[in-house]
């Protein structure tokens, strides 16, 4: 599409109907210091010099495709991406990842988002998702505002496990400021050896909604039916936020009773970028349909009684429910679902669940041998996924540095988090860790202890 | 368009039956929402309700409404038929589509049925 801008003419005519003389009058309540400031930059470039100088600002990036091995997790995950993705993707038909409000140019649209939408309900257990949030942690706030709805705000009280990503808890204390909602639970000094058991206490008749990971921000694994069923008892609505590659394995939220079930989709075929683009994966049943936030694509028959897609139950969104709709957020991560609907369609549920085995069984290994290093020791004696949680002998950041001279990215440093997890560190080991590449890192870890 | 006369009405299309208590959406209303895919009524049995209150909340495929009360009053029923067969509303807005039944509620200030007539016919032109 040709950009055509406005030419003088038009301007000077729109300028005469709302009685402004010039574009500048338009600005004069800014002072005239403020209005074109000298921004002191150095002359322009050439295209061929810019480039350059690019080109050589990005050699300063060190990446996990070409220069280093990755043991850091934390709810951004390296994992392999078939090629497939990427050539479908990069389709210029799926580019513009707008709104597809006119369904008889959308079809293609559309029914991406249709069959992504069904893989994650067959993933979770679900019974629908909607067409995707930003990331994990806007999906997870998201069900905060859906909850709140719900009890049509006459419940106050969010219960939330600290054990959720801390990013998640943050993004969620920014949330619920002004709706009135109580954060019940958000305390990195609680007890992180209890499990789930110790959020019971929290769950009163106020609660609106009961929020826990799944596996936990440590990785850990934990059968959530009993504190489902507690919640349930006292009225309120349980949110899982959930490892999408976890569930190649492990038993659904749906199978555990969950009535939300939200998610960071970038470990479904999505490159770790820096942080972003992601995509937050949002499910729920189906007698809350009306109760979820964004868009939905739905199947229907055209006038020729043809299969055909379209976005359906839309009188639920802001556009049309303005100040009333229960989110003002109803953009959808498209190009990234796309993705996710690619990655499961590639690996299929048998391809999941060996991706979900291998990261099983290789942070299994490595989590063993590490153990075993002098001085380190696993914090939890808990089932793992495929991050577990270490105590180290000296500092998370002095280990860091030293690996990373040997090209590796070590864990995460969970005392940033955690004060009672000073010296800890969440090791995240994936698919595409080798068995040279662990021996390696359990290596450097006992060669520290000599330096 | 089906007005019956035994009824009172709003200008926000809400009708009133004074034998009963009952009230909810009137046959104008349903038309102009067209296909109704969504109701929740939003007020429970024992909750007092004023002219003005919301009582639901009505989805059809092109839009989004509220419905008021029409008259003050307690409810002591809530049609809990509607949030499964929302199209009840579109079918029988004034028999087996009434919202909630108040005790106590006063018609006096809502139009009868030839006012409310003249008032829609009003708002076609």
């Amino acid at each position: 599409m040709t950009y055509i801008p406005h030419s003088p003419k038009e301007r000077d005519a729109m300028l005469a109907v709302i009685g402004v003389k010039s574009l500048e009058d338009l600005f004069k309540d800014i002072p005239a210091k403020h209005r074109y400031p000298s921004l002191d930059l150095p002359p322009a470039l050439t295209e061929m010099e810019a480039a350059a100088e690019l080109g050589e600002l990005s050699t300063s990036n060190e990446n996990i495709q070409t220069d280093l091995v990755s043991f850091l997790g934390a709810g951004a995950y390296n994992h392999y991406i078939p090629a497939a993705v990427d050539h479908i993707l990069r389709r210029g038909e799926f580019y513009t990842a707008y709104t597809p409000y006119q369904p008889e140019i959308s079809q293609g649209t559309l029914q991406g988002i249709f069959e992504y939408q069904s893989l994650i309900c067959a993933l979770t257990g679900m019974e629908v998702s909607n067409a995707s949030h930003y990331d994990g942690a806007t999906a997870v706030a998201e069900a905060a505002n859906m909850a709140y709805a719900q009890f049509r705000g006459k419940r106050g009280r969010v219960v939330i496990s600290p054990t959720v990503h801390p990013q998640y808890r943050a993004t969620m204390r920014t949330y619920v400021q002004g709706m009135g909602l109580e954060l019940a639970g958000d305390d990195p000094n609680a007890n992180l050896d209890a499990g789930p058991e110790a959020l019971e206490s929290l769950i009163d008749d106020n609660t609106a909604l009961v929020i826990v990971q799944y596996p936990d921000f440590f990785g850990r694994v934990y059968d959530l039916s009993k504190l489902i069923e507690i919640a349930h008892g006292k009225g309120a609505l349980v949110c899982m936020t959930v490892n999408p590659t976890a569930l190649g394995l492990l038993k659904t939220p749906g199978e555990m009773g969950a009535d939300i079930v939200v998610g960071e989709g970038q470990p479904l075929g999505i490159p770790l970028s820096f942080g972003g683009p992601y995509l937050g994966f949002f499910t729920t049943r189906k007698q809350y349909i009306h109760k979820m936030a964004g868009r939905l694509a739905g199947e229907t028959v055209d006038n020729r009684g043809q299969r055909a897609f379209v976005l359906t139950l839309t009188a639920r969104e802001q556009h049309i429910k303005r100040e009333r709709a229960i989110s003002n957020i109803c953009s959808n991560e498209g190009l990234m679902a796309l993705a996710a609907a690619l990655y499961l369609s590639l690996l299929g549920q048998t391809g999941l669940r060996q991706v979900a085995e291998l990261c099983y069984h290789k942070a299994h290994y490595a989590a063993e041998k590490i153990s075993k290093v002098k001085g380190f020791s696993l914090c939890f004696d808990v089932p793992f996924f495929h991050e577990f949680s270490v105590y180290c002998p000296r500092p998370v950041a002095e280990i860091n540095d030293h690996l990373l001279e040997h090209g590796i990215l070590g864990g995460y440093d969970l005392g940033q988090d955690y004060p009672a997890l000073k010296d800890h560190m969440l090791v995240a080991v994936t698919e595409m860790n080798t068995r040279d590449e662990i021996d390696a890192l359990v290596d450097i870890l006992a060669e520290g202890n000599h330096d | 368009m089906n007005i019956p006369t035994n009824l009172k009405y709003t200008k926000t299309d809400e009708w009133f039956n004074p034998d009963t208590g009952a009230m909810g959406l009137s046959d104008y209303a349903q038309g102009q929402l067209s296909d109704i895919v969504f109701i929740e009524i939003i007020v429970s049995t024992g909750e007092t309700v004023a002219p003005g209150k919301p009582i639901a909340s009505v989805e059809s495929v092109k839009a989004a409404a509220e419905t008021y009360a029409s008259v003050s009053g307690k409810v002591v029923a809530v049609n809990e038929d509607l949030s499964g067969n929302p199209e009840i509303l579109n079918t029988d807005p004034y028999v087996k589509g009434w919202m909630v039944k108040v005790e106590g509620g006063q018609a006096s200030g809502l139009m009868d049925a030839a006012a409310y007539t003249k008032y829609c016919e009003e708002r076609a032109h």
